[in-house]
């Protein structure tokens, strides 16, 4: 009783910060989602399903669409990149392994917004990368890899690949390494090994970090806008541009609550998964 | 205009409406509570930083300067909060139109703005507001194409030349990404007005820009200049203004009117109906308007003032550097006036999402 007495007053702040900053907010949200704009702006009190509706409309389906398809190909390059990365630092000396997660960490040090336009300036058509290649002869015209789809998923990949890593890393490092000598021991060769015992338990950890990079990919708007040159459109410009610059807040909130709702599924999906294969993994023990 | 900056701070604001943004809940700065203090609202980088300080040194009066990245911002937060906290906002006319309609800005009491005196004749018969009566125009100028004349062949003279650009100026063309002149490239092109709502001439202007983004290097409002020294873009779609910040960099760039004809875009200064201390505010828009001023201004944003004392003033080597700041106000007053839209703007910012997310 006065344990729970007490953990409710050292939760309070973090409940009050959320209550504040994150229930209010989503109920003003979606509150307003069910009226209308008003000719100038403004929110016209006149209750209905419109904004809904219009989301479903085929151009802005498209648009959802197209932003998932985006956030897939950044999830699953970061995936690819990041599990070998975990896994090598994992097998590092114990004493290296926080230095190597601590490099993985430092570009965080840096502003958001200042590591994107950077890659504005690897990418151009005058950029590092074309000058370089075409100095070297490789290309006679520069490559158009800036403004498009292509720059739009590495600036994605680049900034939430340390997520991935660490969230692998977690979950190589909880990994009973008996488990894998049991299966060496038993003779399966090192691939076997991999495939049938080290993946299936580790994939926990890329699960929580493919979901980490696919929401934060997915509601993303500053990445596409510097680095897609305006050409490409994801949910995030879509609801920044319904607040920012077609000035409907109840179709920007409608969509914005749409966002949400993908969003919630797909943590709530990812922490079945984990719950499960938690239990799994506890039901042999006994 | 400028987003790009300013899409960190805003970001809040799209994800957390609520808490201090809205309406009801109250609006973030705080009204002007000493009496001798006014807030204004302005882009970032559009008036000389020691303006403020100017003011403040010759009548006491402090200014707080809230930025604003685009009209639609400033709008959002106008409208919000029926303009409490704000005294002088800086809108382009459109919105500044809307203000009017909406019973958010205040009448302005020439009586305590003399200064008027020193504005062209041209800037009190402006279409939107004539005689000023609820708006003091700040800066104006015409939108066009900006370009490296050392690697464009021959002079652009038409929006094709932009929107269907030759095979040497494909994926090196930008072009402006707010939805009002995006839409008027298109319009002009076709020889349709500005300020047209008719539904089939918006779907008609609606293709020709999805054709035209795929020769697009990128839509840009803020960096286009900065694209056009480095050599990126060789042409782009500009304000005039903002093509001189282009120019003092590199002298090859040059800013051309197409002969389809193109707007007049007048920014404004509007004192909001809110606006608990409108004497003090008066005192500001009139301290820009005077001479001196007007001229720190054109000298300092490059820009166009529609202050002729000032403009005459001007120093004969800055006409030479940058051609476009010696237009004559009445070539200007030629070409079209944006106007607010109406209901219309619904289908506009329709076609231009519509455009900006085809493939």
């Amino acid at each position: 009783m006065n344990s729970q007495r007490r953990s409710l007053v050292l939760a309070l702040p973090g409940l009050g910060w959320l209550t504040v900053f994150m229930i209010v907010p989503c109920l003003i949200v979606f509150f307003f989602s069910f009226f209308e704009r008003g000719v100038y702006g403004g929110i016209e009190y006149n209750f209905g399903f419109d904004n809904f509706l219009r989301a479903a409309e085929p151009i802005y389906l498209s648009i959802f669409l197209g932003s998932a398809r985006i956030a897939a190909l950044a999830t699953l390059i970061a995936v690819i990149i990041a599990y070998p990365a975990a896994y090598a630092i994992s097998l590092a000396p114990k004493d290296r392994q926080n230095t190597y997660l601590f490099l993985v960490m430092l570009p965080f040090w840096s502003n958001y917004l200042i590591r994107t336009y950077a890659w504005i300036v690897l990418l151009n058509r005058e950029g590092l990368i074309n000058k370089a290649l075409g100095g070297a002869g490789i290309i006679t015209e520069p490559l158009p890899i800036l403004y498009n789809d292509f720059a739009v998923i590495t600036g994605l990949v680049y900034n939430y690949l340390p997520f991935v890593i660490l969230a692998i890393y977690a979950s190589l490092q909880r990994l009973n390494p008996e488990l894998r000598e049991a299966s060496t021991d038993l003779g399966a060769p090192a691939w076997v090994t991999f495939l049938r015992v080290t993946l299936p338990l580790t994939l926990p950890g890329v699960a929580a970090g493919a979901v980490f990079v696919f929401v934060l990919s997915i509601g993303n708007f500053i990445t596409p806008d510097l680095l897609g040159g305006g050409r490409i459109q994801m949910v995030g410009n879509l609801i920044y541009d319904q607040f920012l610059s077609a000035r409907d807040w109840p179709f920007g909130a409608a969509l914005s609550l749409i966002l949400i709702f993908i969003m919630m599924l797909l943590l709530f999906t990812q922490a079945v998964f984990v719950n499960r294969a938690q239990q799994a993994r506890a039901a042999p023990d006994g | 205009m400028k987003r790009i900056f300013t899409t960190v701070s805003t970001a809040a604001l799209a994800v957390a409406l609520g808490a201090g943004a809205v309406g009801p809940w109250g609006l973030g700065s705080g009204a002007a509570l000493a009496a001798d203090k006014i807030v204004i609202s302005n882009w970032d980088g559009y008036m000389p930083k020691d303006l403020p300080e100017k003011f403040k040194a010759e009548t006491g009066i402090e200014v707080e300067v809230a930025l604003h990245a685009t009209n639609e911002e400033i709008m959002g937060k106008v409208v919000a909060g029926k303009g409490k906290g704000y005294d002088v906002l800086f809108v382009s006319s459109p919105f500044a139109e809307v203000l009017h309609k909406l019973g958010l800005s205040a009448p302005i009491d020439h009586a305590k703005v003399p200064n008027f005196a020193n504005l062209y004749p041209e800037a009190a018969s402006l279409e939107y507001d004539p005689g000023n009566t609820f708006s003091a125009p700040y800066a104006w100028g015409t939108t066009g194409l900006c370009y490296r004349s050392d690697l464009v062949e021959g002079t652009p003279s038409s929006w094709n030349d932009l929107l269907n650009p030759s095979d040497a100026l494909k994926g090196k063309v930008t072009m402006l990404a707010t939805d009002r002149w995006l839409m008027a490239a298109g319009m002009l092109a076709k020889g349709y007005s500005v300020n047209e709502t008719s539904q089939a001439k918006i779907d008609e202007v609606k293709s020709q820009l999805i054709e035209t983004k795929k020769d697009l290097l990128a839509y840009d409002d803020t960096t286009f200049y900065s694209k056009l020294v480095s050599g990126e873009a060789s042409l782009v779609h500009a304000w005039d203004g903002w093509c001189n910040y282009g120019i003092a960099e590199n002298d090859d760039i040059k800013y051309v009117i197409p002969q389809e004809g193109t707007d007049l875009w007048v920014d404004t200064m509007v004192i909001t109906a809110a606006s608990e201390n409108k004497d003090a505010a008066h005192a500001f828009i009139n301290y820009i308007l005077s001479a001196d001023n007007g001229k720190w201004v054109a000298e300092n944003i490059l820009y166009k003032v529609p202050n002729k004392a000032a403009m005459e003033a001007l120093d004969g080597g800055l006409l030479a550097s940058f051609p476009n700041l010696d237009m004559a106000p009445a070539d200007m007053m030629k070409q079209e006036q944006l106007r607010d839209l109406g209901s219309a703007q619904k289908a506009y910012t329709k076609a231009v999402t519509e455009i900006t997310a085809s493939n």
